[in-house]
């Protein structure tokens, strides 16, 4: 009678399991096989070449940039997106005072809540294209450069996208811009999960708002953040679309906006070296598996019962 | 698994690991997944030449086309469109075999819809291989991936049997497509690179094209003093642009022989006095504020459109900038451009002024394993013909690689004219070089960037010449890239 179960199992499983199998599992044994050798993208066959391609990363320093600048969009972006979204989460939803309500929102917050969700809804490519307009020279109808000719400070104006110190820059500021209005979101729905008498009796026992957000707040959102955290970070490691439609294939001048993203595509569809973009790509899942692993690590903390 | 089994409730009970370890039993189950595994990108596919049409070779059909058959073509849809292979080369070949089939397609992106094919030994019989997604040709090459053009060559002419192809064609166009020897590219537009001004300012202010380079940082001090930037190019984009006049200018003061040792990655190449010299003329424009403001910083469409605005008198380009910025054009019915040759540099100069660099360009070609090659090369050869070519340069404003198609042709576009007057005056006085055919990331992001810092003067001529000679080192160090000679 027993084993009559397995068939019935298998039923409903193998689809997935193969599916997963072909699309998902089978791509990254192909690719980590493909950086062994020296595929062109074009040829029938192949040649083992050992690690080759591995040696070939450790000396080209454009990867080197590409990968000094993941390091900052790793840093910089997780870091200020999440201090910016619980501090305009926690005004949305804890940091106004009025009367009759011991906890509550800022005047507006509603309408706040929408605005902040709006670069969400836009795709990533109006983003870059919008954004090569607010960094381009103003009579190209550079936004940036014009708002600050029209505000008297001429000096600071400069041809930005030409600027090679400051691309990376202008990746980070536009992830924040777009990354932020979600964790908002992410961070308010948390938040309204506090019930709200734990905030009324610190307010009885004469807490400030920045005590109250320390010491309440904060910890009972701290499962958001760490999830958040984990996510924004593997978010700031792709940067492709950004770097690829802001500062085209070669990432800007001198190539100082580029990032791994970047260089995988770039190895493979323009020098047609697919195993050296391959054993890039190897070099970038082997980075995500392990910030991944020390970011759940860093950020493991007691968990807090509610009720 | 039978019915019956099925058939049962939920068994309850049982481990997962039990689970697991039957899975793992059951491993003749993911059998067929297996077999899709293999088969995905790069199971790669087997060379059969069993499903090649052939037909009977005649005097009329060179290459044994089958004349019933079917020919796939794939068409760049970019800036010329589809529109003249559709509306102009295939009535062609339609009329004189009125039994083949064309299976037309048109892809804004080729590499996208034809690598996988490529790969799987399964593409198609004739590739327009152009725009962004433009296929390595030096791999394909280099890979065995593309048909030996010979026979189209040797083969009699669509309008006159007593004519090979190969002697209805403008000088260097089989060459440009020639790897180690053997034609494997068709380059169909012709280009001419020069220099591209506003007509209707130097009208205007009674300016003309100057002579030399001395001429021109004149020029430009006066065009500049009436308030319009005397240069601009493309920008962030591609400062590349400019490096297409630095070549020319060097070539026109020494010689086209000048260009060989930078195609050939010899040493010291970019270190030639001509080039240091040309270099330097280009810098002082950067030096001397002759660049439109914010062009550094701008995309190459933006700073195109500035200059066709009036904001910037001369630019660099090809011949497709007319077509490339019509709709800036037209916002103005009194623009007029015209075509600019490259000054010399000084008056002793070893070419003529009106020494040009014209390129054949816009490539085709037919993969080593398509169904029907003959059919392709067919078409090709249905292309070459006088009405295709001059039909092309009338319906989409370029010249094309065959000789005279165009000569009774009055083109519209007054840049394109000027720029024909210009080609017809030239003679024999017609350069190009090989590098960025043959080495693409060598130009791109290689030389590029280093002349991108030389417009912005953050680097002398001297760090850019040095610049250059590290991205050559890199290319002629990376056993990866095949390499091609010339003399």
């Amino acid at each position: 009678m027993r084993h009559g179960k397995y068939p019935f199992i298998l039923a409903f499983l193998l689809p997935g399991v193969l599916i997963y199998g072909v699309f998902m599992v089978s791509p990254y044994i192909q690719a980590i096989a493909l950086s062994f050798t020296d595929w062109s993208g074009y040829a029938k066959t192949q040649t083992f070449i050992g690690v080759d391609n591995y040696r070939r990363l450790l000396d080209d320093p454009q990867l080197l940039t590409a990968f000094r600048n993941n390091v900052i969009l790793l840093v910089v972006v997780p870091l200020v997106t999440v201090v910016l979204g619980l501090f305009l989460a926690s005004m949305l939803n804890v940091g106004g005072r009025r009367r009759g309500s011991a906890v509550a929102g800022v005047r507006g917050s509603a309408i706040y809540r929408v605005v902040y969700f709006f670069p969400q809804v836009l795709s990533v490519a109006i983003v870059a294209v919008v954004f090569k307009y607010v960094f381009s020279p103003s009579n190209a109808g550079g936004i940036l450069n014009s708002v600050l000719e029209a505000i008297g400070l001429d000096s600071l104006a400069r041809p930005w996208l030409g600027e090679p110190r400051a691309l990376i820059w202008i990746i980070v500021i536009v992830m924040i811009w777009s990354f932020a209005g979600f964790y908002v979101v992410l961070f308010s729905a948390a938040m309204q999960a506090i019930p709200r008498d734990i905030y009324e009796a610190a307010l009885l026992d004469g807490s400030s708002r920045f005590t109250t957000f320390r010491k309440i707040t904060l910890p009972l959102v701290w499962d958001t953040v760490q999830v958040g955290w984990v996510y924004l970070a593997i978010q700031a490691m792709d940067g492709f679309a950004l770097v690829h439609i802001i500062f085209g294939i070669n990432g800007g001048p001198e190539g100082q906006g580029d990032v791994l993203g970047v260089a995988v595509y770039r190895a493979a569809f323009q020098q047609t070296d697919y195993g050296y973009a391959a054993a890039i790509g190897v070099l970038l899942l082997a980075l995500t598996m392990v910030l991944a692993l020390v970011s759940m690590r860093a950020l493991r903390r007691e968990r807090v019962e509610l009720a | 698994m039978s019915r019956s089994q099925q058939r049962r409730s939920i068994p309850t009970g049982g481990s997962r690991r039990r689970f697991l370890k039957q899975l793992g039993a059951s491993g003749v189950l993911l059998g067929p997944g297996s077999g899709l595994l293999a088969a995905c990108a790069t199971g790669g596919g087997d060379d059969d030449d069993d499903d090649r049409q052939t037909g009977e070779v005649t005097e009329q059909n060179p290459f044994g086309m089958p004349e019933d058959g079917e020919i796939e073509i794939w068409i760049f849809d970019g800036g010329f469109t589809d529109r003249y292979a559709v509306e102009l080369h295939q009535p062609i070949l339609k009329q004189r075999w009125p039994n083949v089939q064309i299976d037309h397609h048109a892809a804004v992106d080729i590499g996208a819809e034809l690598q996988a094919r490529f790969v799987a030994g399964d593409p198609p019989d004739f590739v327009n291989n152009s725009g962004d997604g433009q296929m390595d040709t030096a791999q394909l090459v280099a890979d065995g991936q593309l048909h030996d053009l010979s026979a189209l060559f040797d083969a009699p002419s669509w309008d006159d049997p007593s004519v090979k192809v190969r002697d209805t064609l403008v000088p260097g166009t089989i060459e440009l497509g020639t790897f180690d020897g053997t034609p494997y590219v068709l380059n169909y537009a012709f280009t001419v690179f020069g220099l591209w001004y506003n007509k209707t300012l130097f009208d205007e202010h009674g300016w003309t094209p100057p002579r030399t380079w001395d001429e021109m940082l004149a020029l430009c001090a006066e065009i500049q003093s009436a308030g319009i930037a005397p240069w601009t190019y493309q920008g962030v984009t591609a400062p590349r642009y400019m490096n297409w006049p630095l070549l020319t200018m060097a070539a026109k003061q020494a010689g086209p022989q000048i260009l060989v040792p930078i195609d050939n990655l010899e040493e010291g190449a970019w270190k030639q006095d001509a080039i240091l010299q040309s270099a330097e003329a280009i810098y002082r424009l950067a030096e001397n504020g002759y660049f439109m403001e914010g062009t550094e910083g701008m995309e190459f469409r933006d700073a195109q459109a500035a200059w066709a605005r009036g904001e910037a008198a001369i630019i660099p380009s090809g011949s497709w900038l007319e077509n490339e910025e019509a709709d800036a054009i037209a916002e103005d019915p009194t623009f007029e451009m015209a075509y600019m040759l490259e000054p010399l540099l000084t008056e002793d100069a070893v070419m003529p002024y009106e020494t040009l660099r014209a390129t054949p360009g816009e490539p085709y070609f037919i993969p080593a394993d398509a169904k029907n090659p003959a059919g392709g090369m067919e078409y090709m050869r249905a292309m070459l013909s006088k009405e295709g070519a001059r039909g092309f340069t009338e319906m989409v404003s370029s010249l094309t690689s065959v000789l005279g198609a165009a000569d009774d042709v009055e083109l519209d576009a007054p840049g394109l004219n000027s720029a024909k007057q210009a080609f017809s005056a030239a003679g024999e006085n017609v350069i190009n070089w090989f590098y960025p055919t043959w080495y693409p990331t060598m130009e791109n992001p290689g030389i590029d960037q280093a002349t991108g810092k030389l417009l912005k003067a953050d680097i002398n001529p001297e760090q850019w010449a040095e610049e250059c000679e590290a991205v050559t080192r890199q290319i002629r160090e990376d056993d990866s890239i095949p390499k091609q000679t010339r003399s």
